[in-house]
Protein backbone atom coordinates (compact mmCIF):
# COMPACT_ATOMS: atom_id res chain seq x y z
CA UNK A 1 0.00 0.00 0.00
CA UNK A 2 1.30 3.34 -0.58
CA UNK A 3 2.69 5.64 2.34
CA UNK A 4 0.90 8.75 3.92
CA UNK A 5 2.10 11.72 2.54
CA UNK A 6 1.44 14.06 5.66
CA UNK A 7 3.35 10.93 7.85
CA UNK A 8 6.80 12.16 6.05
CA UNK A 9 8.26 15.73 5.60
CA UNK A 10 11.08 16.92 2.72
CA UNK A 11 12.55 19.77 3.40
CA UNK A 12 15.38 21.47 0.83
CA UNK A 13 17.98 24.00 2.45
CA UNK A 14 20.11 25.47 0.39
CA UNK A 15 23.80 24.52 1.63
CA UNK A 16 25.70 21.63 2.84
CA UNK A 17 26.15 23.45 6.15
CA UNK A 18 22.24 23.33 6.69
CA UNK A 19 21.73 19.86 5.20
CA UNK A 20 24.31 19.05 8.23
CA UNK A 21 22.66 21.03 10.50
CA UNK A 22 19.34 19.08 10.34
CA UNK A 23 20.86 15.79 9.65
CA UNK A 24 22.38 16.42 13.31
CA UNK A 25 19.09 16.94 14.49
CA UNK A 26 16.86 14.88 17.00
CA UNK A 27 15.33 12.73 15.40
CA UNK A 28 17.66 13.06 12.63
CA UNK A 29 16.23 13.59 9.41
CA UNK A 30 17.66 11.38 6.08
CA UNK A 31 19.12 12.53 3.23
CA UNK A 32 16.96 12.57 0.05
CA UNK A 33 18.97 12.92 -3.17
CA UNK A 34 17.86 11.56 -6.47
CA UNK A 35 14.98 9.49 -5.19
CA UNK A 36 15.19 6.27 -7.76
CA UNK A 37 15.30 4.21 -4.55
CA UNK A 38 13.52 6.20 -2.50
CA UNK A 39 10.30 6.95 -4.22
CA UNK A 40 9.86 3.26 -4.65
CA UNK A 41 9.97 2.35 -1.21
CA UNK A 42 7.32 4.90 -0.67
CA UNK A 43 5.01 3.86 -3.55
CA UNK A 44 5.48 0.38 -1.83
CA UNK A 45 4.53 1.59 1.46
CA UNK A 46 7.67 0.67 3.13
CA UNK A 47 9.97 4.26 3.25
CA UNK A 48 10.48 5.18 6.96
CA UNK A 49 8.39 8.01 8.42
CA UNK A 50 9.58 11.50 9.26
CA UNK A 51 11.82 13.94 7.77
CA UNK A 52 13.95 13.92 4.75
CA UNK A 53 15.97 16.45 4.02
CA UNK A 54 16.90 16.94 -0.23
CA UNK A 55 20.29 17.21 -1.67
CA UNK A 56 19.21 17.16 -5.58
CA UNK A 57 20.34 20.89 -5.48
CA UNK A 58 23.59 20.96 -4.15
CA UNK A 59 25.61 22.09 -6.55
CA UNK A 60 28.44 21.00 -4.31
CA UNK A 61 28.38 18.07 -4.37
CA UNK A 62 27.80 17.30 -8.03
CA UNK A 63 30.56 16.84 -10.27
CA UNK A 64 34.10 15.21 -10.88
CA UNK A 65 37.27 16.11 -10.76
CA UNK A 66 40.97 15.49 -10.97
CA UNK A 67 42.55 16.62 -7.71
CA UNK A 68 46.50 15.93 -9.05
CA UNK A 69 46.47 12.14 -6.53
CA UNK A 70 43.01 11.01 -7.39
CA UNK A 71 39.52 11.71 -9.25
CA UNK A 72 36.63 13.06 -7.01
CA UNK A 73 33.21 12.73 -7.50
CA UNK A 74 30.42 14.49 -5.94
CA UNK A 75 28.56 12.08 -4.26
CA UNK A 76 25.40 13.55 -6.34
CA UNK A 77 26.84 13.27 -9.51
CA UNK A 78 24.57 10.95 -11.65
CA UNK A 79 24.78 8.09 -14.01
CA UNK A 80 24.61 10.11 -17.08
CA UNK A 81 27.43 11.93 -15.44
CA UNK A 82 30.25 9.73 -14.96
CA UNK A 83 29.24 7.43 -17.89
CA UNK A 84 29.71 10.25 -20.09
CA UNK A 85 32.67 12.19 -18.57
CA UNK A 86 35.98 11.79 -20.21
CA UNK A 87 38.33 11.50 -18.12
CA UNK A 88 36.43 8.40 -16.29
CA UNK A 89 36.13 6.71 -19.78
CA UNK A 90 39.59 7.09 -20.29
CA UNK A 91 41.15 5.64 -16.95
CA UNK A 92 38.09 4.13 -15.03
CA UNK A 93 35.81 2.54 -17.27
CA UNK A 94 34.81 -0.03 -15.28
CA UNK A 95 32.96 2.69 -13.50
CA UNK A 96 31.06 3.99 -16.80
CA UNK A 97 30.34 0.36 -17.75
CA UNK A 98 28.45 0.12 -14.49
CA UNK A 99 26.42 3.70 -14.68
CA UNK A 100 25.50 2.69 -18.21
CA UNK A 101 23.71 -0.40 -17.00
CA UNK A 102 22.35 0.74 -14.30
CA UNK A 103 18.25 1.18 -15.60
CA UNK A 104 17.54 3.27 -18.51
CA UNK A 105 18.13 7.06 -19.37
CA UNK A 106 15.61 7.98 -16.65
CA UNK A 107 16.93 6.38 -13.94
CA UNK A 108 20.35 7.63 -14.99
CA UNK A 109 19.21 10.97 -15.14
CA UNK A 110 18.51 11.13 -11.19
CA UNK A 111 20.36 8.02 -9.66
CA UNK A 112 23.36 9.28 -7.83
CA UNK A 113 26.71 7.24 -7.14
CA UNK A 114 26.27 8.14 -3.31
CA UNK A 115 22.54 7.21 -3.41
CA UNK A 116 23.85 4.16 -5.02
CA UNK A 117 26.39 3.50 -1.90
CA UNK A 118 24.41 4.47 0.56
CA UNK A 119 21.01 2.81 -0.66
CA UNK A 120 23.52 -0.36 0.39
CA UNK A 121 22.03 -2.71 -2.12
CA UNK A 122 24.58 -5.44 -2.34
CA UNK A 123 22.92 -5.86 -6.00
CA UNK A 124 24.44 -2.65 -6.76
CA UNK A 125 25.86 -2.18 -9.97
CA UNK A 126 28.93 0.81 -9.05
CA UNK A 127 30.12 -0.82 -5.96
CA UNK A 128 31.89 -3.69 -7.16
CA UNK A 129 33.57 -1.02 -9.87
CA UNK A 130 34.72 1.05 -6.89
CA UNK A 131 35.80 -1.58 -4.75
CA UNK A 132 38.39 -2.46 -8.23
CA UNK A 133 39.33 0.64 -7.99
CA UNK A 134 40.29 0.96 -4.06
CA UNK A 135 38.10 4.37 -3.60
CA UNK A 136 37.72 5.90 -0.58
CA UNK A 137 34.75 7.90 0.44
CA UNK A 138 34.68 11.28 2.13
CA UNK A 139 31.83 11.29 5.06
CA UNK A 140 31.12 15.08 6.22
CA UNK A 141 28.80 15.83 9.37
CA UNK A 142 29.19 18.73 11.83
CA UNK A 143 31.62 16.96 13.51
CA UNK A 144 34.01 16.95 10.42
CA UNK A 145 35.29 15.18 8.03
CA UNK A 146 36.72 11.45 7.31
CA UNK A 147 37.67 9.11 5.23
CA UNK A 148 37.10 5.15 4.97
CA UNK A 149 38.48 2.69 2.49
CA UNK A 150 35.04 2.04 0.12
CA UNK A 151 36.10 -2.11 0.58
CA UNK A 152 35.49 -1.74 4.65
CA UNK A 153 32.08 0.45 4.55
CA UNK A 154 29.80 -1.95 4.45
CA UNK A 155 29.94 -3.85 7.56
CA UNK A 156 26.55 -6.12 6.65
CA UNK A 157 23.01 -6.82 4.60
CA UNK A 158 22.63 -2.63 4.37
CA UNK A 159 24.44 -1.70 7.36
CA UNK A 160 27.55 0.93 6.95
CA UNK A 161 29.51 2.67 8.49
CA UNK A 162 27.55 5.68 8.58
CA UNK A 163 26.15 7.21 11.50
CA UNK A 164 22.99 9.06 11.18
CA UNK A 165 24.08 12.64 10.86
CA UNK A 166 26.52 12.07 8.19
CA UNK A 167 26.53 12.33 4.11
CA UNK A 168 28.85 10.73 1.68
CA UNK A 169 30.08 13.84 0.45
CA UNK A 170 32.43 12.48 -2.25
CA UNK A 171 33.87 9.48 -3.76
CA UNK A 172 38.19 9.42 -4.25
CA UNK A 173 39.51 7.14 -6.84
CA UNK A 174 43.65 7.14 -6.48
CA UNK A 175 45.55 7.37 -9.52
CA UNK A 176 47.28 4.02 -10.10
CA UNK A 177 51.04 3.80 -11.95
CA UNK A 178 51.19 1.26 -15.16
CA UNK A 179 48.17 -0.15 -16.79
CA UNK A 180 45.73 -2.22 -15.46
CA UNK A 181 44.27 -4.67 -17.03
CA UNK A 182 39.89 -4.25 -16.34
CA UNK A 183 37.06 -6.35 -16.38
CA UNK A 184 33.48 -5.38 -16.09
CA UNK A 185 30.71 -7.66 -16.53
CA UNK A 186 27.12 -7.67 -15.03
CA UNK A 187 24.78 -10.80 -16.07
CA UNK A 188 21.23 -10.12 -15.45
CA UNK A 189 18.19 -11.33 -17.18
CA UNK A 190 17.78 -8.65 -19.68
CA UNK A 191 20.75 -6.66 -20.68
CA UNK A 192 18.74 -3.12 -20.10
CA UNK A 193 16.91 -2.38 -17.03
CA UNK A 194 17.82 -5.69 -14.97
CA UNK A 195 18.94 -5.96 -11.34
CA UNK A 196 22.07 -7.82 -11.91
CA UNK A 197 22.11 -11.72 -10.72
CA UNK A 198 25.98 -11.52 -10.29
CA UNK A 199 27.67 -8.45 -11.37
CA UNK A 200 31.50 -8.47 -11.42
CA UNK A 201 34.86 -5.81 -11.41
CA UNK A 202 38.30 -6.52 -11.68
CA UNK A 203 41.41 -4.35 -11.45
CA UNK A 204 44.72 -6.60 -12.75
CA UNK A 205 48.49 -5.54 -12.40
CA UNK A 206 50.51 -8.31 -14.64
CA UNK A 207 54.21 -7.76 -15.42
CA UNK A 208 56.00 -8.19 -18.02
CA UNK A 209 56.95 -12.03 -17.06
CA UNK A 210 53.05 -12.32 -16.98
CA UNK A 211 52.69 -12.53 -13.05
CA UNK A 212 50.24 -10.90 -11.16
CA UNK A 213 51.49 -8.17 -9.23
CA UNK A 214 48.21 -7.30 -7.75
CA UNK A 215 44.70 -7.51 -8.52
CA UNK A 216 41.56 -6.35 -6.95
CA UNK A 217 38.28 -8.41 -6.97
CA UNK A 218 35.15 -7.82 -6.52
CA UNK A 219 31.43 -8.92 -7.16
CA UNK A 220 27.66 -7.92 -6.33
CA UNK A 221 24.46 -9.97 -5.44
CA UNK A 222 27.12 -12.94 -3.83
CA UNK A 223 27.04 -12.00 -0.50
CA UNK A 224 25.03 -9.73 2.33
CA UNK A 225 27.18 -6.76 1.07
CA UNK A 226 29.18 -5.91 -2.14
CA UNK A 227 32.75 -8.17 -1.30
CA UNK A 228 35.98 -8.08 -2.40
CA UNK A 229 37.46 -11.42 -2.97
CA UNK A 230 40.46 -11.59 -1.12
CA UNK A 231 41.11 -14.73 -0.89
CA UNK A 232 40.78 -15.49 -4.80
CA UNK A 233 43.25 -12.15 -5.34
CA UNK A 234 45.63 -14.18 -3.07
CA UNK A 235 45.69 -16.88 -4.65
CA UNK A 236 46.80 -14.78 -7.53
CA UNK A 237 48.92 -12.38 -6.25
CA UNK A 238 52.69 -13.29 -7.39
CA UNK A 239 51.36 -15.94 -9.79
CA UNK A 240 51.36 -16.12 -13.60
CA UNK A 241 47.81 -16.72 -15.51
CA UNK A 242 48.06 -20.86 -15.50
CA UNK A 243 45.42 -22.90 -15.51
CA UNK A 244 46.28 -24.67 -12.41
CA UNK A 245 46.23 -21.21 -11.10
CA UNK A 246 42.88 -19.96 -12.22
CA UNK A 247 41.18 -22.81 -11.03
CA UNK A 248 42.97 -22.40 -7.33
CA UNK A 249 41.43 -18.88 -7.48
CA UNK A 250 37.92 -19.97 -8.59
CA UNK A 251 37.83 -22.28 -5.24
CA UNK A 252 39.21 -19.65 -3.13
CA UNK A 253 36.31 -16.87 -4.62
CA UNK A 254 33.69 -19.99 -3.93
CA UNK A 255 34.66 -20.39 -0.82
CA UNK A 256 34.39 -16.79 0.30
CA UNK A 257 31.10 -15.71 -1.44
CA UNK A 258 27.98 -16.67 0.10
CA UNK A 259 25.10 -16.23 -2.78
CA UNK A 260 21.76 -17.47 -2.13
CA UNK A 261 18.48 -18.42 -4.01
CA UNK A 262 16.30 -15.53 -4.03
CA UNK A 263 13.21 -14.32 -6.73
CA UNK A 264 16.51 -13.25 -9.45
CA UNK A 265 18.40 -16.14 -9.56
CA UNK A 266 19.79 -19.49 -7.26
CA UNK A 267 22.47 -19.97 -5.32
CA UNK A 268 23.99 -22.50 -7.67
CA UNK A 269 23.49 -20.51 -10.80
CA UNK A 270 25.29 -17.44 -9.20
CA UNK A 271 28.37 -19.39 -8.01
CA UNK A 272 28.49 -21.02 -11.53
CA UNK A 273 28.51 -17.93 -13.26
CA UNK A 274 30.80 -16.29 -10.29
CA UNK A 275 33.47 -18.71 -11.58
CA UNK A 276 32.98 -18.21 -15.05
CA UNK A 277 33.18 -15.02 -14.99
CA UNK A 278 36.27 -15.11 -13.09
CA UNK A 279 37.93 -16.78 -15.62
CA UNK A 280 36.66 -15.11 -18.27
CA UNK A 281 38.23 -11.68 -16.67
CA UNK A 282 41.53 -13.48 -15.85
CA UNK A 283 41.65 -14.55 -19.37
CA UNK A 284 41.29 -11.29 -21.65
CA UNK B 1 5.67 18.67 11.66
CA UNK B 2 4.71 22.27 9.73
CA UNK B 3 7.24 21.54 6.89
CA UNK B 4 4.73 18.19 5.89
CA UNK B 5 1.83 20.80 5.06
CA UNK B 6 1.56 21.42 1.37
CA UNK B 7 3.63 23.88 0.05
CA UNK B 8 3.53 26.02 -2.95
CA UNK B 9 5.69 24.88 -5.81
CA UNK B 10 6.01 27.07 -9.07
CA UNK B 11 7.54 25.90 -12.53
CA UNK B 12 7.03 25.99 -15.82
CA UNK B 13 5.26 22.89 -18.09
CA UNK B 14 4.46 22.79 -22.06
CA UNK B 15 5.61 26.31 -21.78
CA UNK B 16 2.65 27.66 -18.92
CA UNK B 17 3.76 29.10 -15.74
CA UNK B 18 2.32 27.44 -12.58
CA UNK B 19 1.54 27.67 -9.19
CA UNK B 20 0.58 24.30 -7.13
CA UNK B 21 0.15 23.48 -3.88
CA UNK B 22 1.28 20.02 -3.38
CA UNK B 23 3.17 18.03 -0.44
CA UNK B 24 6.87 18.21 -1.41
CA UNK B 25 7.09 14.35 -1.36
CA UNK B 26 4.28 13.94 -3.92
CA UNK B 27 5.29 12.40 -6.97
CA UNK B 28 5.53 14.68 -10.28
CA UNK B 29 3.24 11.77 -11.82
CA UNK B 30 0.06 12.60 -9.47
CA UNK B 31 0.52 16.66 -9.49
CA UNK B 32 0.58 16.67 -13.18
CA UNK B 33 -2.45 13.91 -13.82
CA UNK B 34 -4.72 15.36 -10.55
CA UNK B 35 -3.75 18.55 -9.68
CA UNK B 36 -2.94 20.06 -13.71
CA UNK B 37 -4.91 17.82 -15.65
CA UNK B 38 -1.98 16.70 -17.79
CA UNK B 39 -3.06 13.13 -17.95
CA UNK B 40 -1.22 11.73 -21.03
CA UNK B 41 1.77 11.32 -18.50
CA UNK B 42 0.16 7.19 -17.52
CA UNK B 43 1.21 5.25 -14.67
CA UNK B 44 2.51 1.99 -15.70
CA UNK B 45 4.71 0.72 -13.01
CA UNK B 46 4.72 3.50 -10.41
CA UNK B 47 8.35 2.04 -9.70
CA UNK B 48 10.84 3.14 -12.52
CA UNK B 49 10.91 -0.04 -14.44
CA UNK B 50 7.93 1.09 -17.75
CA UNK B 51 8.59 4.04 -18.27
CA UNK B 52 5.10 5.03 -19.02
CA UNK B 53 5.35 8.16 -16.91
CA UNK B 54 8.31 9.65 -18.47
CA UNK B 55 8.68 13.69 -18.98
CA UNK B 56 11.20 16.17 -20.01
CA UNK B 57 12.86 17.69 -16.78
CA UNK B 58 14.80 20.84 -17.91
CA UNK B 59 15.28 18.95 -21.11
CA UNK B 60 16.62 15.51 -19.47
CA UNK B 61 14.34 12.70 -19.35
CA UNK B 62 12.99 11.19 -16.05
CA UNK B 63 10.34 9.12 -14.18
CA UNK B 64 7.78 11.34 -12.93
CA UNK B 65 6.87 8.36 -10.61
CA UNK B 66 10.17 8.99 -9.17
CA UNK B 67 10.67 12.59 -9.06
CA UNK B 68 8.95 14.31 -5.59
CA UNK B 69 7.51 17.61 -7.16
CA UNK B 70 10.17 19.41 -4.88
CA UNK B 71 12.98 18.79 -7.08
CA UNK B 72 10.66 20.10 -10.44
CA UNK B 73 10.95 23.44 -8.17
CA UNK B 74 12.17 26.10 -10.42
CA UNK B 75 12.41 23.79 -13.29
CA UNK B 76 11.23 23.20 -16.95
CA UNK B 77 8.87 20.52 -18.00
CA UNK B 78 7.65 18.88 -20.92
CA UNK B 79 4.89 16.13 -21.09
CA UNK B 80 3.36 14.27 -23.82
CA UNK B 81 0.74 17.59 -24.14
CA UNK B 82 3.56 19.80 -25.11
CA UNK B 83 4.87 17.91 -27.97
CA UNK B 84 2.70 18.37 -31.11
CA UNK B 85 3.13 22.39 -32.34
CA UNK B 86 1.05 24.84 -30.61
CA UNK B 87 -1.61 24.51 -33.79
CA UNK B 88 -1.87 20.40 -32.86
CA UNK B 89 0.62 19.78 -35.89
CA UNK B 90 2.15 16.28 -34.98
CA UNK B 91 5.89 15.85 -34.04
CA UNK B 92 8.07 14.22 -36.49
CA UNK B 93 8.31 11.30 -34.48
CA UNK B 94 4.28 11.30 -33.36
CA UNK B 95 3.85 11.01 -37.41
CA UNK B 96 6.18 8.64 -37.44
CA UNK B 97 4.87 6.34 -34.84
CA UNK B 98 0.99 6.56 -36.28
CA UNK B 99 2.46 5.53 -40.27
CA UNK B 100 4.60 2.72 -38.97
CA UNK B 101 2.52 1.31 -36.31
CA UNK B 102 4.80 2.04 -33.15
CA UNK B 103 1.34 2.27 -30.98
CA UNK B 104 -1.48 -0.27 -30.19
CA UNK B 105 -3.02 0.22 -26.96
CA UNK B 106 -1.01 3.51 -26.39
CA UNK B 107 -0.36 3.19 -23.01
CA UNK B 108 3.22 3.15 -23.17
CA UNK B 109 3.63 5.54 -26.37
CA UNK B 110 3.38 8.89 -24.40
CA UNK B 111 6.34 7.46 -22.65
CA UNK B 112 8.35 6.32 -25.61
CA UNK B 113 7.71 9.49 -27.49
CA UNK B 114 8.58 11.91 -24.39
CA UNK B 115 11.94 9.33 -24.52
CA UNK B 116 12.68 9.20 -28.01
CA UNK B 117 12.08 12.93 -28.39
CA UNK B 118 14.94 13.22 -25.61
CA UNK B 119 16.83 10.67 -27.28
CA UNK B 120 16.65 12.12 -30.83
CA UNK B 121 17.88 15.74 -28.91
CA UNK B 122 21.20 13.66 -27.80
CA UNK B 123 21.30 11.70 -30.90
CA UNK B 124 19.66 13.13 -33.93
CA UNK B 125 21.09 10.62 -36.12
CA UNK B 126 21.01 7.40 -34.07
CA UNK B 127 22.29 4.06 -34.80
CA UNK B 128 19.63 1.48 -34.05
CA UNK B 129 21.99 0.41 -31.00
CA UNK B 130 21.25 3.97 -29.60
CA UNK B 131 17.64 4.09 -30.39
CA UNK B 132 17.66 0.41 -28.27
CA UNK B 133 19.41 2.02 -25.41
CA UNK B 134 17.70 5.06 -25.43
CA UNK B 135 14.47 3.26 -25.37
CA UNK B 136 15.80 0.55 -22.71
CA UNK B 137 13.21 1.72 -19.64
CA UNK B 138 10.48 2.24 -22.01
CA UNK B 139 8.61 -1.66 -22.03
CA UNK B 140 5.60 -2.28 -24.29
CA UNK B 141 3.46 -5.13 -24.11
CA UNK B 142 2.03 -5.03 -27.40
CA UNK B 143 4.40 -3.60 -30.72
CA UNK B 144 7.37 -6.01 -30.05
CA UNK B 145 9.37 -2.91 -30.18
CA UNK B 146 10.53 -3.37 -34.08
CA UNK B 147 7.77 -0.96 -35.02
CA UNK B 148 8.92 2.15 -32.53
CA UNK B 149 12.69 1.67 -33.22
CA UNK B 150 11.92 1.59 -37.11
CA UNK B 151 9.38 4.46 -36.66
CA UNK B 152 11.92 6.16 -34.32
CA UNK B 153 14.79 5.59 -37.04
CA UNK B 154 12.38 6.93 -40.01
CA UNK B 155 11.50 10.50 -37.73
CA UNK B 156 15.27 10.49 -37.37
CA UNK B 157 15.60 10.25 -41.34
CA UNK B 158 13.43 13.45 -41.76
Amino acid sequence: MRSFLPHYSLVAPSSLPEVLALLGMSPPRRPFAGGTDLMVLLEAGTLPEGGYVGLWHLQELRGIKDSGEAIEIGALTTYTEIASHPLLQADWPLLCRAAEETGGVATQNRGTIGGNIANASPAADTPPALIAYDAELEIVSTRGTRRVPYDRFHTGYKQMDLGADELIARIHLPKRPGSWRQYYRKVGTRRAQAIAKVCMAVACDINADGVVDDIRIALGSVSPTVVRARAAEAALRGHGLTDATITAAEAALEREIAPIDDIRSTARYRLRVARALLREALRL
Amino acid sequence: MSDAAPCTIRFVVNGRAVDVDAHPMARLLDVLRVELGLTGTKEGCGEGECGACSVLVNGELVNSCLTPVLQAAGATITTIEGIAGADATLSALQQAFIEHGGAQCGICTPGMIIAATSLLARHPDPTEAEVRTGLAGNLCRCTGYMRIFEAVMKAAAR
